[in-house]
Formats: structure tokens, sequence, C-alpha cells
């Protein structure tokens, strides 16, 4: 499901920030009473992350390589990897040369209408993409297949891509063109040999996310019947509950997310293309479009029309049609609130230790800590629900079926968004402000709670705020982990549109992008402020 | 002033949070925060057991929790929880599912009261567990693309070379499954595992029942095994999924005729034992069965001589095999179906 993040956005000003942690050489000093305590958070967290993995490698080793083989060397987990990596590239691929081209058209020429369109061009962020895939199928006959699958995804995913790059057109220092047109290079050179290569870390960095959400898509494919991984562990489960066949498919679908993660590592290489030294960047020449305004307008209308307007012109028709609400709708509402602010609360609260270890006291081992988070949180939330609910059902039965139990799962799969909220609001702060709280007497706790809480306030806020959007639209964890009696705005809307009572599931539908809508905004305010920093 | 706004925003975020956080507790239905309110593991269709939970509710004063989920899943799920299931009634869509909580004995017995309100060929012979309701297996064709003197004259014809790749099924789901359990048990391992193999290699997949019917209708194959109902249902609503289709029964005891009967039992471990068995007594009972055969959902009745919609085929029209239901092997069809590469 298209699950807003705020990774894209803030990745960008990443340069600023490491550049004033580098100009403190006081960061590192530890103050032991504090950390150990910031430890003993930070550290069962990141260990409560690997019980995913821990729960696969268990049952492959009860399994053995006789009960293994059989299950995953068949025909049937050929297709499914076909299947799987297909759409991956396809998608990854389409979300690209959208992202890419509309972010230049955006940031670098005279198209009209540039910043409505840039606004228009982050809101697809507020349609999830089953919901997206509910709208296409209720409205073409016979929508199926990689096509179909493709396209959906792409017009969910490309903000993905578009929102880093067109960050990083913003950030770049445009004497390097000036350069290159000034020795006859011409523009689609220019664009081509010194643009591009200095958006690769941003491309890339999109297009990871977009083939980790792929990998862990769920209710848009299953709507289309087209078959991946995640959608065949669900089956599974469905049919055999936590059944080897879907461990060992979960075993697989997280080999595929390691794959995704170190080939991004490995592509994005170590070149820098940061600008060093002192001065404002001269703000880019446009491009003159002339007639090709019109054909890149057209474009640009069509992209927005087929990812905003088919799901809005669906949604209505549906509503239109005759849902009759009752208090469903209510109920659901309330609980994903519910849920959502529990979650969000949790996730804030456990993030903020390994964040601060990670700004404040940068080290092999703080620098570890976060990046297992990222580990965790890019598995399918499949797999973490599948992990969680067997081993609650043998070694944790008190939590089974408990609210905390989904709340520890949407902690595990969005710590990330939190962390990264928090570490720019960290480092943001002078550490000098509690130095000199510290120097003029204030205990502990009075500096934590009047000087650096109020300090980092924003950073919790929009840390909460992300994770609660992620949480407004999860599905797969949901419906595993979710309380006897509980369901959200997702599992109902997914009930109804599976069993094709489009006009049920358009309310439940709406509610959703109402609830994702200003968080969309704020993430557009986010990423503009990110201009020459 | 840019800090104090952000504050501020912080402040009213952080608060609205808590607020909900803590005030939510009465967003759930009000059944799931009642300690004594009995929990019922449910496959059969949502709005069905939603009636029946809330007339019962409103009869006797206790509250129902539902769990809802697929066959297989809720009864896997039962069985891994083991002595410790916070299930206490459990209700399907088909018999196998029935069939695994039976085999792992965690079925207490059901009343004789509750037993004698449904005929023997709705139910078990063993007392652990009885039927509810019913549902037929029924070929759906597409009118102008199959006349009726071509239409298959039983299931295993599907597998034939002449219906390559005109037929479509929802194997992913319990409902076709429990077809496929009632064809391994009349026809055997072999000629099943077989007949999957041949399916396979010329069937369209689907992801459910409804969107055979849709893909049906649309003319994207020729015809597909579904559950009576999904017709029905639409043919009284709006009709947009089938006007273009018909149903054809296979009749003569043909395991494509074989009639699903939907179960209900009380777990051993249940916490709430006579309200339990209770509950399954007002399911089977004349009010329970009519909010049945009234629902929109059509499926068949069968206690207490509740008659289906008129609608319907009547079922002893239909001319089933027979099987036992309670020896259905749900696991192993699974098995086969996962190995064919249907699942």
């Amino acid at each position: 499901m298209a699950q807003l993040t705020a990774e894209p956005s803030v990745r960008a000003p990443a340069p600023a920030v490491s550049l004033r942690e580098q100009s403190s050489p006081r960061l590192v000093r530890s103050n032991g009473s504090s950390d150990r305590l910031l430890y003993a958070i930070a550290v069962p967290v990141v260990l409560l992350g690997l019980i995913p993995i821990g729960f696969i490698v268990h049952e492959s080793l009860i399994l053995g390589w006789a009960g293994i083989e059989p299950i995953l060397f068949r025909q049937r987990v050929a297709d499914l990897l076909s299947n799987t990596v297909s759409l991956a590239v396809v998608c990854m691929l389409g979300c690209v040369v959208l992202g890419v081209a509309a972010a230049w058209l955006i940031e670098r020429t005279d198209l009209p209408g540039r910043r409505v369109f840039g606004a228009l061009l982050v809101a697809p962020l507020a349609v999830p993409a089953f919901v997206n895939s509910y709208a296409w199928a209720s409205l073409v006959p016979r929508f199926e297949g990689l096509a179909a699958a493709s396209l959906v995804t792409v017009l969910s995913y490309f903000p993905f891509v578009y929102l880093p790059v067109a960050a990083a057109l913003r950030g770049l220092d445009t004497s390097l063109e000036e350069n290159a047109q000034a020795l006859d290079r011409g523009r689609i050179a220019v664009f081509m040999g010194v643009v591009l290569p200095q958006l690769r870390v941003a491309t890339l960095g999109g297009a990871l996310l977009v083939g980790l959400h792929i990998l862990a898509e769920f209710g848009a494919l299953q709507m289309i019947g087209y078959e991946t991984f995640t959608t065949v562990i669900l089956v599974q489960y469905q049919s055999t509950f936590n059944g080897p066949a879907a461990t060992m498919l979960a075993g697989l679908l997280v080999l595929c997310c390691l794959f995704f993660l170190c080939a991004e590592l490995a592509a994005r290489g170590r070149a820098r293309y940061a600008r060093v030294g002192s001065g404002v960047a001269r703000t880019p020449r446009l491009a003159q479009l002339g007639v090709g305004r019109w054909p890149a307008l057209l474009a640009l209308s069509t992209l927005l029309v087929f990812a905003l307007g088919v799901p809005a012109f669906a949604i209505t028709r549906w509503w239109l049609h005759g849902a009759d609400l009752g208090s469903d709708l209510m109920i659901a509402l309330l609980s994903t609130l519910r849920l959502g602010a529990l979650g969000a609360l949790a996730t804030t609260a456990a993030a903020l230790p390994i964040a601060w270890l990670a700004v404040r006291r940068r080290g092999r081992f703080s620098t570890l800590l976060e990046r297992s988070a990222h580990l965790t949180s890019s598995l399918p939330g499949v797999v973490v629900a599948l992990a969680l609910v067997t081993v609650a059902i043998r070694w944790a039965h008190p939590v089974y079926q408990t609210t905390t139990l989904v709340v520890v799962s949407y902690l595990m799969l969005f710590l990330p968004r939190a962390l990264v909220n928090l570490r720019a609001g960290i480092a943001q702060t002078a550490p000098e402000l509690d130095d000199a709280a510290r120097a003029l007497g204030a205990s502990e706790m009075r500096r934590v709670i009047q000087v650096t809480l109020p300090l980092i306030a924003p950073g919790l806020a929009s840390a909460a705020a992300f994770v609660f959007l992620a949480i407004s639209t999860e599905l797969t964890a949901t419906l595993l982990l979710a309380p006897n009696g509980t369901e959200t705005l997702a599992t109902q809307f997914w009930k109804y549109s599976d069993s094709l009572d489009y006009a049920a599931a358009a309310p439940f539908a709406a509610t959703m992008i109402a609830l994702a809508a200003p968080l969309t905004y704020v993430l557009l305010q986010q990423s503009r402020k990110v201009r020459h920093q | 002033l840019q800090r104090i706004r952000l504050l501020a925003v912080a402040g009213s975020v952080l608060t609205l949070m808590i607020v909900t956080a803590c005030g939510g507790g009465g967003g759930n239905a009000p059944a799931a925060d009642d300690p004594n309110a009995l929990v019922v593991y449910n496959a059969q269709h949502e709005a069905v057991t939603k009636t029946w939970a809330d007339m019962f509710a409103k009869q006797t004063g206790i509250n129902v929790v539902i769990r809802n989920g697929k066959d297989f899943e809720l009864a896997n799920q039962i069985k891994q929880e083991g002595d410790k299931s916070p299930a206490e009634v459990f209700l399907t869509e088909n018999s196998p599912a029935m069939a695994v909580v039976e085999d792992a004995g965690m079925f207490a017995d059901v009343d004789p009261a509750t037993l004698d309100q449904v005929p023997r060929d709705y139910s078990t012979s063993s007392g652990k567990w009885v039927g509810i309701a019913a549902r037929a297996t029924v070929f759906v064709y597409n009118t102008s693309k199959v006349s009726e003197a071509d239409l298959p004259k039983s299931l295993l014809d599907l597998a034939d070379p002449e219906w390559h790749g005109r037929w479509g099924a929802a194997p992913g789901g319990a409902d076709f499954q429990a077809i496929v359990s009632a064809l391994l048990q009349l026809e055997g391992e072999q000629v099943t595992g077989e007949w999957l193999e041949d399916m396979k290699a010329g069937y369209k997949n689907y992801s459910g029942n409804n969107t055979v019917l849709q893909g049906v209708n649309a003319g994207e194959v020729d015809g597909g095994i579904i559950y009576h109902y999904y017709w029905y249902r639409d043919q009284a609503n709006t009709k947009e999924n089938s006007a273009n289709t018909k149903l054809h029964y296979f009749r003569g005891e043909d395991p494509g005729a074989f009639i699903s009967v939907s179960g209900g039992g009380v777990l051993r471990t249940a916490k709430h034992h006579d309200q339990a068995q209770e509950f399954l007594k007002f399911i089977t009972s004349k009010a329970g069965q009519e909010s049945l055969a009234d629902s929109t959902d059509l499926e068949y009745p069968v206690g207490s001589g509740v008659a289906a919609a008129p609608a319907l085929e009547p079922l002893k029209d239909l001319d089933a095999p027979s099987v036992n239901p309670s020896e259905l092997n749900g696991p192993q069809v699974v098995e086969l179906m996962t190995q064919a590469g249907l699942i």
C-alpha cells in the first residue's frame, strides 16, 4: 500500500546536517548515567526488530534442507519470482522516468503553472495504492496482468522519486552546467552528462523505496489478481495459517529486500556532489520550452488525471451509487485513530533514544543501531506480522491478539519514519544550549524538560505525524494481528472491495485520503524548504 | 515567532494523540470491551454472523465478539493456539476446516437439542459440530459463448483439452478448496492430483468467486466454478456481473454437484461453555435459520425446517453426491494444490 514516507524529502538536506556535526568537536563527550538509560531503551528496540529474521531462520532450521527444497525449488516459485521481479523492474523504471522528467519540468523549465503542478505531483502520496487499484479495477474491464499492475503502482509510487529528485535539482550548483555549456555542449548533452549523474543518489534512493514498496504490496496487486510473493504468502496464510510454504516464501522475500538494499548501496558509490565553500549557489537559468510546452503540459495533466482524477472519480461514483453508511465507518475511523495514535506515540518514543545517540554520540555502535532499524522496516508487513503472530502464540501468549502486539508491529515497520524526522530535528538544535543549562546548574531532569524537549518538539511532532499516517493505511499487519473485533479503515475497505462491493468500500477510501491529505501538504512544505541550503 | 508556532503545532498534535489514545478505548464495537463477551471465530459471511450475533445479544443479553478470517486460517490458528485459544465458537463456510479442528480433538460435543434441529444429511455423525448453512457448487457460463448442449457433463470434464483455457476458478479460496476435498473423497488422490495438474495448465486464476463471476460475465472466460449464491446475489441486485450468464448444475451425484455444509462448533476450552452452546442452538433454531434464509447472502438454511429463499433451486433437487463432511481432508487438499502450483 502506498505508505507516505518522510525519507525522500528529508534525505536531501542531509549534507547540511552532517557539516554541522563535523564542525562540533565536543559531540562525542558523553555523560554516563543518562547515556546508559538511552542505550537501555535503544538496544532492546533494535533487538525487537530482529525477531522476523530470527523467526525465519529458526523455521528454516527446523524444516531442514529436505523440507525447504520441495517448497522452494519448483516452477511455481520461479513464476512468482519472475512476476515479482518484472513488476519491480518495470515499476522502478517507470517511476524513475516519470519522476526525473517531472522534476526537471517543474524545477528547470518555464512551464506555465509550475508551482501548482509541483504541489499536485506530491498529492498521489495521499492515495493509498490499493485505493488506486480499486478505482482502476472498478472502472476498467479486464484490468489485469503486468501492464495493469505496473500502471497502478507507478501512479502510486512515482512521487517517491519525484520528491527527492526535485529537491536535489533545487540544491544543485548550476555553475557546473554553465561550464559545460561554455564548452559548447548541447543542452541535452549537458543534461545527460552533467545533471543526471548529480541526481544519481536521489534517484537511486527513490527507486529503492519504490522497489521495497513493490515487494511489500498486497492489496493493490491482489485486487487485480497479479500474483507476487507477498500476495501468495497471504493466500497461503489463509489456507494454512502459518504453514511452512508461507514462511519459506517470506524468507525468499526477505532475501529480495536485502538484495535491493545492497544493490542501492553498491550503485550509490562514494562519489560526492555537494558544493563546498561559501557563497550562494546561482539560481538556475530556466530552459525555454517554446512549443514544447504543450506536449509537456499534456503529459503532466494526463499523469495527474490518472493518479488523482481516476480515484476521485471512482470513489465519488461508487459513493453516489448508494452506500448506506451505518456505524461501521465511525467505528473503523475511531479504531484507526486509536491505533494510529498509540503506534505514533510508541514509535516516536522508541525512536528518540536511537536518534539522539546517532546524532549526539556518533560512533560505530550508535550508527549500527540506527542502520538495523532501517533493515527491519524494509521487510514487508506480512513477514513481520507472520513472525509476530507465531512468536506470540508460542512464547508470548499474554500479548497475543492484544493492541500491544499490533503496536509493536507498527513500531518495527515504521521506526525509520520517526528516526529520519527526529534526526533532522535533533541535528538542528545546538548542543551548546544543553551545555549552558548544565553550566547554570540545572538538574538533569529539568534540563530535559525545559531545554531539550522544547527544542526538539517540532521534530517529535513530525515524526509522530508520519508514523500515524503510515499506520492509517496499513493493511497486512493489521489484518493478521488486530485484536478480536477490531476493524480499521484499511481492513474494512479491503473487505468490501475484495467482495466487489465497490459502493460500500468508497466511504472508507475517501476517509483514508482525507486523513492523509494534510500530511501530504506538510511533506510538500518540507521539501520546498530545501532550496539552496 | 516561528518557534512558537511550531511549538503550538507540536503541542496540539501530541495532545490530540494522547487524548485519542486514552479516550479511544470505546472506539471498537462495544462488545469488544466486555470481558464476558462470547468470542466467535468466524469464517462464515460477516453480515450473516453479525446479524446472528445482534439478534442473540438482544435475546439473551450476551455480547458476541467476532474475529473474522478464512476457513483454514482460523482452523489452523485455533489448532496452534491450543488450550489457550480464545475462540469459544467456530463458524465456517465449508466443512473441511471443521474437520481440521475436530481431528485435533478440540471440539466439545454439541448439545443434543441443537443436533436435533439439523437433519443428518447436513450435519455430522460424530456430533462434534453441526451444519449451519449450505451452498451448492455450480458452473456459471456465458450464454453467448457456450450453448446448453456444449456444457460439461461433469466437473472432471473441465480437465479435457476441449475446456483448456476456457474456464476460471479461485483456487486460493476455501470454497474451491472444499470442492476439491469432495473430489478427493469421491475419486481418490490419483484422480484428484491429475485433475489439479490439468487444471493448472488450462484454467484462469481469479482472486475470488466474485471475480470469477465478473470474468465470465465479461467474456474473459466461457465458464467458471463457483457457489450458487454469488450468482443469485448479483441477480437480485444490479445484475451488472451476471446479466450475460446462466447457472449449470451438474447433478447426477457428480463431484461437481457437491453441496458444501457450513459448520458450527463449540470449543472444548470455551470459557463460556453454556453461552456458546446456546449461541449454536440459536443459529440452528427457526429464528436463526430464517434470518439466514431472508438475508441477501442467499445461502441455503439447513435447520429447523426453514425453507430456502424461493428464487433458489431446492437443495433436494440437486442430486448431490454423498460425502462425509467430517472426513473431508482439507490439509491434504491444500498440499495437493500447493504441489500442483495452484496456490
